[in-house]
């Protein structure tokens, strides 16, 4: 192979490279971001932790070898990224004192009405709210599974794969996270 | 996942929780997805007010250290001073004293040749006498 071809042949490489990340981030952009803004309940936060996991996974992209799924190792990364934050958060806590995460009751606001009345709609978004205040007082672990599980509808296999837990210890996170968020619906009835 | 609980009713109300926790979060999500983003506008903001506050931080830091110099320098100025006038002060009065102490050992000097000279010895009317009787 002459050196012009071998340029030629790099250069297709990296450019299908390119296409298939761009489309990797058109098809899970949504959903990482979405689990960011569950997890923090700031906007602002959550974009900008969803860019760095898209910057992170493009630098590493060459390295990603397809053994689980591209979701489950953007899943991975954001989590991470997401634990890093808040470490130095904890750190550096003279800087950025002020946090902006949105209150627990305008989270439970977003309820799409469908086709039910205005009082199951308000009976509705208390539960939601109850289920926020539940999911603040979870640990970081606890809360990540859950709502891996219950918002983003990941299996436990999936979640041990973005944890990087084992299923068991999954299983036991997600079954106090459920308890508690039961403790919470029944406390309040 | 299955929910193991004895009571279908209360599993039942966390399922439709569930689900209702769900929906919301992905309304929210979807809401703020396709919002338009103004980050660029308010990153711009916490970097020019950033900027304002580091500058005025190193103005006041930089004032703070050339004031506490200054003072310093202007302390060890008036110290100079001082101590030259005090050092000159005492050279006069050094000068002064010695002086002073010299013109009084004159004076006393002065005076004992002269009461020395005006008044006689003790033996000298004796002396006169012993002169007198050889002669004779």
């Amino acid at each position: 192979m002459t050196r012009g071809k071998a340029k030629e042949f790099v250069g297709h490489a990296v450019e299908a490279a390119a296409e298939d990340f761009s489309s990797v981030v058109e098809a899970h952009r949504p959903q990482i971001f979405r689990f960011l803004l569950a997890s923090t309940r700031d906007v602002d936060l959550a974009e900008t932790l969803t860019q760095e996991c898209f910057l992170k996974a493009y630098r590493n992209w060459e390295r990603f070898r397809g053994e689980s799924s591209a979701m489950t190792w953007l899943m991975r990364i954001a989590i991470n990224l997401e634990k890093d934050h808040w470490r130095n958060r904890r750190i550096q806590f003279w800087r950025h004192t002020r946090t902006n995460s949105v209150d627990m009751d305008e989270a439970s606001e977003w309820l799409p009405s469908g086709e039910r009345s205005v009082e199951q709609q308000m009976l509705a978004r208390e539960q939601v709210g109850r289920v926020w205040k539940a999911v603040t007082g979870l640990s970081e672990r606890q809360r990540t599974v859950f709502l891996l599980r219950y918002v983003e509808d990941l299996e436990l296999s999936e979640i041990a794969q973005a944890t990087g837990l084992n299923e068991g210890t999954v299983k036991a996170h997600l079954s106090r996270a459920l308890g508690k968020v039961r403790g919470e619906l029944r406390g309040k009835r | 996942m299955r929910f193991l609980d004895q009571r279908p009713e209360e599993n039942a109300l966390l399922e439709q929780t569930l689900a209702n926790f769900k929906r919301s979060v992905h309304a929210w999500s979807e809401a703020e997805y396709s919002r338009p983003h103004e980050a660029a506008r308010v990153y711009r903001h916490t970097n020019w007010r950033l900027a304002a506050g580091l500058a005025l931080g190193c103005v006041l830091a930089a004032g703070s250290v050339a004031g506490g110099v200054y003072e310093r320098h202007y302390r060890q100025e008036l110290a100079k001073i001082a101590a030259a006038a005090r050092a000159a002060k005492q050279q006069k009065l050094a000068a002064f004293k010695s002086a002073s102490q010299t013109g009084d050992e004159d004076l006393l000097a002065k005076v004992d040749s002269d009461v020395s000279r005006e008044v006689p010895s003790a033996m000298e009317p004796l002396a006169q006498l012993m002169a007198e009787g050889d002669a004779k």
